[in-house]
């Protein structure tokens, strides 16, 4: 509630345009707030490899901010700066230690962010840089991207991203390979002293062209070209063998992803829009996957609007995917993480939506979305997650 | 190498249709594909649930979102 009123006196009191252009300083111009809330059940851990529980909680909480000013040439400048924090329980995280002694079932992650962007109107051209950092116990990101943007002359626009994620994992072994006995595992009763780590490097390329196709409908065509190098398991991920031997998980050190995407918007009436998307992935392990998605706003005012939606996902294993105990120790590459299993997963819900045109209650709250998911996958997890974003303007 | 052929063809075809089958459109004529509704592009209610999608399955990206720096989670 402190946060809600502190934000309502951070802006200005709005003032009427004027015609003749001014250059403008960068002004605070919206403020996002987004929290989320997720949970999850499932009995295929990853770190019994492939049996165990697997229930999960999260709560992540995001806030934005964006300033927005013009300069001397027209051109208008955005900067946006982000900051996120996360609070996870996990409970197979106690079976890093084969006894199921690991006291830490929790972590934080902290992810600040910075994006400038420049858009020239009327060259219909943009340019952005922007850069992330994460960081958990167990993982750092450092991530840098550029983009451009460019309008054609009939309502489209092309646009290309190029990002790069300079990863390091640390190398938290279940409590059987540590090298030196008597560590109990990640927060057992004797900690490793100094983990070590490995990197993971990825590099994306992302092109997309978006498309207004007619006064109702509009489309965009996303593709995304991803490399990626280093450790690409997680080290406390177990594998058993069909000899009731155990192992960490052991995947290739390269892998290429290639996604498209296809979205298509329509508005039916004066009260239905048909938000729709479709994605085909494949990539040089063997997954293919196809995802399918339809949410439907309905209006039942100008500013209040309900969306239910569903998304249905499939995908093939990996190759070198097997479930508990049925891996050969004569297998070059071995896993039992089921996110790379073959399965089918639904996800179901609704949001609604409110952002009168003067602020909710006449405040500078300028948009509220709740939204709630439900999650199935044939593996058996079942997931629950309800958002909440608040636009300040 | 045929389905890389394929994929492109695709690739090219969607462009090009998109392209062709466009009505002019003007400014004035945008009220409805301006409605905030109407964006192509993931809305920031919906981040946090295209990340743990990102986490549980093994396909991701062309959706706007991260391709990378991806969380040590389990």
């Amino acid at each position: 509630m402190g946060m809600y009123c502190m934000l309502l006196h951070a802006f200005p009191q709005a003032t009427k345009d004027t015609t003749a252009f001014q250059p403008r300083k960068l002004k605070l111009e919206e403020v996002n707030l987004v929290s989320s809330y997720y949970t999850q059940n499932g009995d295929h851990s990853a770190i019994g490899g492939g049996i165990g529980s697997e229930k999960v909680t999260d709560l992540a909480n995001g806030l934005e901010l964006k300033w927005v000013g013009w300069d001397a040439h027209a051109r208008k400048n955005t900067l946006t700066v982000g900051m996120g924090i996360d609070h996870h329980t996990a409970a197979s995280q106690a079976y890093i230690s084969k006894t199921g002694a690991s006291r830490r079932t929790d972590g934080l992650r902290l992810y600040p962010s910075l994006d400038w962007s420049r858009e020239n109107e009327q060259k219909g051209t943009s340019f952005n840089l922007g850069a992330y950092y994460s960081n958990e116990f167990n993982y750092q990101s450092i991530g840098l991207n550029a983009g451009v943007t460019k309008k054609t002359k009939n309502n489209g626009e092309f646009g290309l991203k190029l990002s790069a994620y300079f990863d390091q994992v640390k190398l938290i072994y279940p409590s059987e390979f540590e090298p030196a006995s008597g560590y109990s595992g990640y927060g057992g009763e004797r900690e490793h002293p100094d983990y070590g780590s490995s990197p993971r490097q990825t590099y994306t390329a992302s092109f997309s062209f978006s498309q207004v196709i007619n006064t109702r409908l509009q489309a965009s065509l996303l593709l995304d070209v991803v490399q990626q190098n280093g450790y690409l398991g997680l080290p406390f991920h177990r594998v058993y063998f069909t000899d009731g031997t155990d192992a960490v998980e052991n995947l290739p050190s390269t892998r290429f992803k290639l996604p498209i995407g296809l979205r298509l918007n329509y508005f039916m009436g004066d009260r239905v829009i048909l938000r729709g998307y479709y994605r085909y992935y494949t990539d040089n392990w063997g997954l293919q996957a196809h995802t399918a998605s339809l949410e439907v706003p309905v209006k039942l005012t100008p500013f209040f609007s309900i969306s239910p939606f569903y998304r249905y996902y499939t995908q093939t294993a990996v190759k070198y995917f097997a479930p508990y105990e049925e891996h050969l120790t004569t297998d070059n590459y071995y896993t039992s993480n089921y996110a790379l299993s073959s399965f089918s997963s639904g996800f179901f819900g609704a949001g609604f939506r409110i952002a009168p045109p003067n602020g909710i209650f006449g405040t500078h709250l300028s948009a509220l979305e709740l939204r709630y998911g439900h999650y199935t996958q044939t593996t058996d997890l079942v997931s629950d997650v309800i958002s909440l974003h608040l636009q300040f303007k | 190498m045929k389905r890389k052929t394929l994929f492109l063809a695709t690739l090219v075809a969607s462009v090009t249709a998109m392209t062709l089958s466009c009505t002019s459109v003007k400014e004035y004529q945008k009220s409805r594909i301006n409605d905030s509704e109407m964006s192509l592009s993931s809305r920031k209610v919906e981040k946090n649930e295209l990340n743990f999608q990102s986490y549980r399955e093994g396909a991701s990206g062309a959706n706007g979102g991260k391709t990378g720096g991806g969380c040590g989670c389990n």
